[in-house]
């Protein structure tokens, strides 16, 4: 860690990824790795220009009070400023003028099963001019949770930041309190943990890619990759005894190895996925009618990708080439040869081809690493220390970083970046790209999580 | 493509019936006979609300549709509306945030309801307990009538607990008929 003076940390240049802060100091995190801080002036720091940096500042604020000093976005983030009886006022959501602005208010409660939140729509007719999404909903106070708790406790809220990625982030934290403890976890829980990455990022993959095909009317799509997705869950359960893999990744290992049958059935799901996929690409590629909705729909621009430092899909859909299985890397994606899929033109399609081309490549990392299985013990136990550490894994959707400190054994403090927070900024820009009817496409196509930025 | 789905058709084996889960239905049972809850329609109509939730619950709620589960062959489906909704499916810990439109969305229903908290977060805040950001489960804002607790719960558990709403809502008192207005 760089530790700055205000004009430093102001001026850092990078890719921005992180801001919080904690009792003494604000802390800056950019790629590929690099952590910088400054020290609290009276419970403030000088605000970032980063894009990105909008949305942790105002979180910073919300839950410590930490002022970003000459902060342009001052919104609360969770804060919705309750009264007893649990109403809140609603906050001013500004219009951009002109005859016939008008604006569409969803949410927090959607249509579809969906996590909560409210989307302020201003539209002209069917064209969508600006959309603010007021999130903090799901706001559920875990990070306070985490703290003095021991890393294997601490593990089990780290599994529940966003479920669609509990495997991805139950890495991410084991990976920071390793760090945090210098500690290495035995090579056989590096690849299962690999593998639970790699099952969970296709069963997202492919249930989005369906679900976006059937919000356009094609259901088909929908109900065969659901159908994928129910086979990769099951074989999940047989393989490590959950659905999702939840609580099965824990600092120092993981917390059970494959059952027998585990790989066999793995193998089953995968090879029945991989035998339909081509025909259902060809499908997805063919139907001029589905085609139609998702071509040119939703555009976040290589700027504006580049701007947020957008990773995952969304990022490599628009000309990013960064993922953190090969920058910052970890183990054990440096034996396998990752290939990272780009495309340029940052719109639905672009998305869902990169989705397509990545789950094609995390089947044969998958049977890879069973292949290669090393045979050690599954789990060694953390010790009593002190430390602090930053932790990274590649969700399906993009990098989640984790930060410790640990003191004695206990957790004293700790942040959670999920992918999501860069993005929902680029949800609100690629709907003001398009037309009303267009928004649940694109959202979807992006699939920022809620629970994970409102922690 | 349209061969193989056909053959695979024909050398699959129809799944086994799901049942309810009889202590849930039990419980039910004994619950609604003292609140005097009258019948619903035949088939039942289920608003969810995500009320601070990980989003695990939403993923297996989902899943509940897909081609395996298929809840609908039970007359069971999902309606965007609360004012077409028979049953309100609440997922997450109550967060505090979410207080208020969840009990909107209860307000929203015509009676009479069935409410449903699934998942360990609804039914007790889960690992969140004691959390100063929520309510704590769903019976910390409104009356709940079935508990699906689970981590998240699998498809097949919730729809054990769903059953458990359609048999006990088919002994159920039916509403007195009404003359012409």
């Amino acid at each position: 860690m760089k530790l700055l003076s205000a004009q430093d940390w102001q001026a850092y240049p990078g890719k921005f990824i992180a801001l919080w802060t904690d009792a003494q100091f604000a802390y800056a995190l950019y790629q590929p790795a690099e952590l910088v801080a400054t020290p609290l002036v009276e419970g403030a720091y000088p605000a970032l220009r980063h894009k990105g940096a909008a949305w942790f500042q105002r979180l910073a604020y919300d839950s410590h009070g930490h002022n970003a000093i000459g902060a342009a976005d001052t919104r609360p983030a969770i804060e919705h400023f309750r009264s007893a009886d649990g109403t809140a006022p609603w906050p001013e959501f500004a219009s951009p003028g002109g005859e016939g602005v008008h604006q569409v208010a969803v949410g927090p409660i959607h249509a579809a099963i969906i996590e909560p939140g409210h989307f302020r729509f201003s539209l002209r007719g069917e064209e969508v001019l600006k959309l603010e999404a007021r999130l903090g909903y799901s706001h559920k106070g875990t990070l306070a949770l985490m703290r003095g708790k021991s890393p294997r406790l601490a593990a089990r809220f780290a599994a529940r930041i966003s479920g669609d990625a509990t495997v991805a982030h139950s890495i991410a934290f084991a990976h920071a309190a390793e760090a945090a403890l210098g500690m290495t976890p035995p090579p056989r829980a590096v690849y299962l943990r690999a593998i639970m990455a790699e099952l969970e990022r296709l069963a997202n993959h492919g249930s989005d890619v369906g679900m976006i095909a059937g919000d356009a009317g094609f259901s088909f799509l929908d109900a065969r990759f659901a159908l994928h997705r129910e086979a990769l869950c099951e074989a999940a359960r047989v393989a490590f005894g959950h659905r999702l893999m939840m609580d099965m990744v824990i600092p120092g290992g993981v917390a059970g190895d494959t059952s027998s049958g585990g790989a066999t059935a793995i193998l089953a799901a995968l090879l029945a996925l991989e035998s339909e996929l081509p025909s259902l690409t060809r499908v997805f590629e063919d139907y001029a009618s589905l085609q139609d909705r998702v071509v040119g729909t939703g555009i976040v621009s290589p700027a504006l990708a580049a701007a947020y430092a957008a990773g995952g899909f969304t990022g490599r859909a628009a000309g990013q080439n960064h993922d953190a299985r090969v920058s910052p890397g970890y183990a054990p994606y440096e034996h396998f040869g990752l290939e990272v899929p780009v495309e340029q033109d940052g719109d639905v399609v672009a998305r869902i081809r990169i989705r397509l081309a990545e789950m094609t490549e995390s089947i044969r990392l998958i049977r890879d690493m069973l292949a290669n299985l090393p045979d050690t013990v599954i789990a060694i136990a953390p010790p009593s220390g002190s430390g602090s550490g930053l932790g990274v894994a590649e969700s399906f959707r993009g990098p989640v970083w984790h930060w410790l400190r640990i003191e004695a054994g206990t957790i004293s403090d700790v942040f959670v970046a999920d992918a999501s927070t860069l993005q929902w900024p680029l949800v609100e820009f690629a709907a003001a790209t398009g037309i009303l009817a267009d928004f649940p496409l694109i959202n979807k196509s992006i699939n920022a999580s809620y629970s994970g930025v409102d922690l | 493509m349209v061969w193989k789905t056909l053959l695979q058709h024909c050398i699959s084996q129809p799944a086994a019936p799901r049942r309810q889960d009889p202590a849930a239905v039990a419980a039910l049972r004994q619950r609604l006979a003292a609140a005097g809850h009258e019948k619903l329609g035949r088939s039942l109509a289920i608003r969810h609300v995500a009320a601070g939730s990980c989003n695990g619950c939403e993923l297996e709620l989902r899943a509940t549709q897909n081609l395996i589960y298929d809840l609908t062959q039970y007359g069971l489906s999902f309606t965007p509306s609360p004012r077409h909704a028979d049953v309100l499916l609440i997922t997450g810990v109550a967060g505090d945030n979410m207080i208020a439109a969840a009990r909107q969305a209860r307000e929203a229903m015509a009676d009479p309801v069935l409410v449903l908290a699934m998942g360990d977060c609804a039914v007790d805040g889960g690992v969140f307990k004691g959390s100063p950001a929520i309510a704590g489960g769903a019976e910390a804002i409104m009356p709940v009538d079935l508990f699906v607790p689970g981590c998240p719960p699998a498809p097949a558990q919730i729809i054990e607990g769903l059953l458990a709403l359609l048999e006990v809502n088919d002994i159920l008192p039916a509403r007195p008929v009404r003359g012409p207005r």
